[in-house]
């Protein structure tokens, strides 16, 4: 392929470029195509790549030996609790199997057992590094199920909130992804922005991780009065924050060396496998849920639909520096327009009256005894809502029963999804790459098992 | 009875630097420590004691007093001496480093203390002995990984064999265009003459070497081998090699965390894990001192001479111990940049670069040397110093 013969320059130039006006537009692999990558895909079971080391090392010679290693669940770079089994030739990976599950706390099944809004708390255990965002996709399913408008401070809050939250998955993904490439410097520059978005989580929502900040209905109170000012102290601040993790970082030759042409993803494996985010754009399909099913008002914002060619790690990283730049636009657009006005819907059959109506009107009263005793009650019924968090396409499912507890939750996680592709992707590389590989597919074990 | 004498004093020197040495370990750690946090935005060790003086100290007691933990399926000979396979010859490295010139302790110890090198011995072999006990370092590491009997273990030891063999190459090649440059002696008169005579005693001008450290160093009054052309590049290599050599970032794939858990030292705990930890960095303070040694002029700086020619002979040998210590910071300062800086090599990068570049590289360099020593050596002394031409 002549793409693959471009310099790191013309790759990085190219990606800078994606998505602008006037430039070619990207296509999607055709089905053929998909299916074809989808025959040659294997994803072993741990059991399996055990077995299939002890039949190659039954007659194996003395100079053929393979043997099994089990990285992980304690392992420095798996990213939490993976097990990855991996067989060795020397340090080269023949195949691997990764074995999930240690982390599963049964999030779905317990949501089940919740009242709608108390259910809220349980999404953004899942991928702990993008509360908002899984805030954002089950309130969008149960605002399906209970058809009600959202206010447009509330529609714009929740997009600039998504955004800092993308921008926060993003820092500890680089950060994480350096310090496994032992950069470790990169790794602590990243989280003293993150910091400041934490800062900015607890201003809004009282807490830094586990917000539950998105309610269904709309926000769970209004934004502080020094919201503004720190949001734009951030946005002001980041970009050349970004420009310095660049230079230690995108031209440095041994990160090329680690980076460039280590775990390619092609287009059509990469939808075989059913990828999403960052690493599905990477690999050259333009195929964001922002642009292509708009949710929360993002058809009005400005940003462009970034994506790469290689698909290799090095690629990965450049598309998502550039996201990361895309999401402060998105940002200052959303601050600069945030209307004045009610944060949460008017519906007093979802969201409860304000405080100072409970003293004069009974109805109000009762509303409010309702909604905080029983909860509300969506008619019978599915949804299902996608969002674009920092690791792709979230989706969330849910099933009314017409009771005020959710029949069933589902969750399609992402990284679930694309860490299918490390099997594919680390087949023949070394354990460096390994490495590499996994950082960059950028799974939350806490997703990854729910 | 003078032979007697003669052993005790070496002794204690020996000793001296012995505690010197582990001492400059504990602080190179905290120096480390400090320092990267600094470079990324933190604060370090600062509790313990001011500015986190004492901090080695509490690091010391705390590895005493944890469980020492021997695998049940290690091989328990090798496993046990490996840690001392690699602390000592750590530490024999500093035998015949120069730190300064001398001191004159007469005042203390009498007329035979007229004259005390700050440099334990000085064999006209040196280098070859520095480069033939830095070898012998990855016996303890190849044989620490191999013993535990773990994977990451092996896989740590494999690659610390592979890594130390390949960088010995360029990394001798480099020290031979430092020892290239050096200008020794010619005439009897004229080694008589020369310093490292006045310190050591004099010797038959047959039986002076440029491989000894005293005489590297004493060639330098000019220009350090780092202002000569030829030895700048060598001072590169040697840098290069060096760090990979002792397992510093960028090459320190031999534990590297993020893939092999601990590499060769994953089993290790207590004072056997401490005694790889003091090997490692001994020897960074050890390799440092050489490159100081072969190419940053040893102990030399401005004003050293001077204060020797005016008479103040400790007062020079003080200055130029701190010419010394100094030129050693900036180069342990350096090493600590770099890992704050870059990421880890791979593997394979790792090889292709020892042996692809770095040696074709020194090797074309050593001829290079020799080439230009032999073409300027009839011009005027100023360029025949410059490229080092054999004789004086």
């Amino acid at each position: 392929m002549a793409v693959a013969e471009r310099s790191v320059g013309e790759r990085r130039a190219a990606i800078y470029q994606s998505g602008r006006d006037g430039q070619p537009d990207r296509a999607f692999p055709t089905p053929q195509q998909v299916a074809q990558a989808a025959r040659e895909i294997v994803v072993p079971s741990p059991r399996q790549v055990i077995a299939a080391n002890a039949r190659r090392m039954k007659d194996a010679s003395q100079f053929d030996q393979s043997m099994v290693l089990n990285m992980g669940p304690q392992h420095p770079s798996t990213h939490g609790v993976l097990r990855l089994v991996v067989e060795l030739e020397g340090e080269e990976v023949v195949q691997l199997a990764p074995d999930i599950g240690f982390l599963h706390t049964g999030i779905e099944k317990n949501m089940e057992a919740k009242t709608y809004q108390k259910a809220l708390v349980m999404t953004e255990r899942t991928d702990y590094l993008g509360p908002m965002i899984n805030n954002l996709v089950y309130a969008l399913a149960v605002e399906k199920l209970l058809d009600c408008e959202i206010p447009p401070r509330a529609q714009v809050g929740r997009v600039l909130l998504s955004e800092l939250t993308r921008m926060n998955s993003y820092l500890v993904w680089l950060g994480t992804h350096a310090l496994d490439l032992a950069a470790m410097s990169v790794f602590l520059y990243c989280f003293r922005e993150r910091e400041l978005l934490l800062d900015i989580f607890e201003l809004v929502s009282g807490a830094r991780m586990h917000t539950s900040y998105i309610r269904p209905g709309g926000l769970a109170w209004d934004f502080p009065k020094e919201f503004k000012a720190t949001v734009q102290h951030f946005l002001n601040i980041f970009p050349s924050r970004i420009d310095e993790y660049e230079a230690l970082l995108t031209d440095n030759p041994i990160w090329k060396e680690r980076t460039v042409g280590v775990g390619k993803l092609t287009a059509a494996d990469a939808v075989a496998l059913g990828a999403s985010g960052a690493n599905l754009r990477a690999a050259g399909v333009p195929y964001d849920v922002r642009k292509l099913f708009p949710y929360s008002g993002y058809e009005n914002y400005d940003f462009r639909l970034i994506t790469g060619t290689e698909g290799d790690t090095y690629e990965r990283y450049l598309v998502r520096i550039a996201e990361l730049r895309e999401a402060v636009k998105i940002a200052q657009q959303a601050l600069d327009n945030l209307p004045d006005g009610p944060y949460a819907t008017s519906d007093r059959k979802i969201w409860p009256p304000p405080k100072e109506e409970i003293t004069y009107s009974m109805e109000s009263l009762i509303h409010h005894f309702k909604l905080w005793t029983e909860g509300f009650k969506p008619p019978k019924g599915d949804a299902y809502a996608a969002v674009e968090s920092g690791r792709g396409e979230l989706g969330c499912y849910v099933v009314s029963d017409g009771s005020s507890k959710p029949y069933r939750v589902h969750f399609r996680g992402p990284s679930f999804i694309n860490l299918q592709a490390l099997p594919h992707m680390a087949k023949g590389k070394v354990i460096g790459d390994l490495i590499a590989m996994l950082a960059s597919l950028d799974p939350v074990l806490g997703e990854v098992d729910r | 009875m003078d032979f007697w004498i003669r052993l005790i004093t070496q002794v204690i020197v020996a000793f001296i630097l012995f505690l010197a040495t582990t001492t400059a370990f504990a602080y190179l750690t905290l120096f480390e420590r400090r320092l990267l946090a600094r470079l990324q935005n933190r604060v370090g060790p600062n509790r313990a004691g001011p500015g986190g003086m004492f901090q080695p100290l509490a690091d010391a007691v705390k590895l005493f007093f944890k469980e020492e933990i021997t695998p049940t399926q290690a091989d328990k000979v090798v496993y046990t001496i490996a840690p001392a396979l690699a602390m000592i010859p750590a530490i024999v490295l500093f035998a015949v480093i120069p730190f300064g010139a001398y001191l004159d302790l007469s005042f203390l110890l009498g007329e035979a203390a007229r004259i005390v090198p700050l440099q334990l011995a000085d064999i006209n072999v040196g280098v070859l002995f520095l480069l033939a006990v830095t070898s012998i370092g990855v016996y303890g590491v190849a044989l620490g990984g191999w013993s535990s009997n773990n994977k990451y273990s092996m896989l740590g030891g494999i690659r610390a064999a592979a890594q130390m063999v390949s960088y010995e190459l360029a990394l001798g090649l480099s020290v031979l265009v430092a020892i290239m440059l050096t200008i020794t002696p010619t005439t009897q008169a004229a080694a008589d003459a020369s310093l490292c005579s006045q310190i050591f005693g004099a010797t038959p001008v047959e039986s002076i070497s440029a491989l000894s450290t005293c005489r590297i160093v004493e060639s330098q009054g000019g220009w350090w081998n780092i202002f000569k052309p030829t030895g700048l590049l060598a001072f590169g290599i040697f840098w290069l090699a060096s760090t990979a050599e002792v397992v510093r970032a960028p090459f320190d794939l031999v534990e590297a965390e993020q893939e092999l858990v601990g590499g060769f030292n994953t089993e290790y705990s207590s004072m056997k894990f401490a005694l790889f930890f003091m090997a490692e960095y001994i020897k960074l303070i050890a390799i440092s001192a050489i490159g100081v040694t072969l190419f940053l002029g040893g102990w030399r700086g401005p004003g050293v001479d001077l204060l020797y020619s005016l008479g103040y002979t400790n007062l020079g040998g003080l200055v130029s111990l701190g010419y010394f210590l100094l030129k050693l910071i900036a180069f342990l300062f350096f090493s600590v940049w770099v890992r704050a800086t870059l990421p880890r090599f791979k593997y394979n990068q790792l090889m292709d670069l020892g042996w692809k570049r770095l040696l074709p590289m020194s090797l074309g360099l050593v001829a290079a040397t020799a080439v230009f020593a032999v073409i300027t050596q009839d011009m005027n002394p100023y360029i025949a110093g410059l490229f080092g031409a054999f004789r004086r």
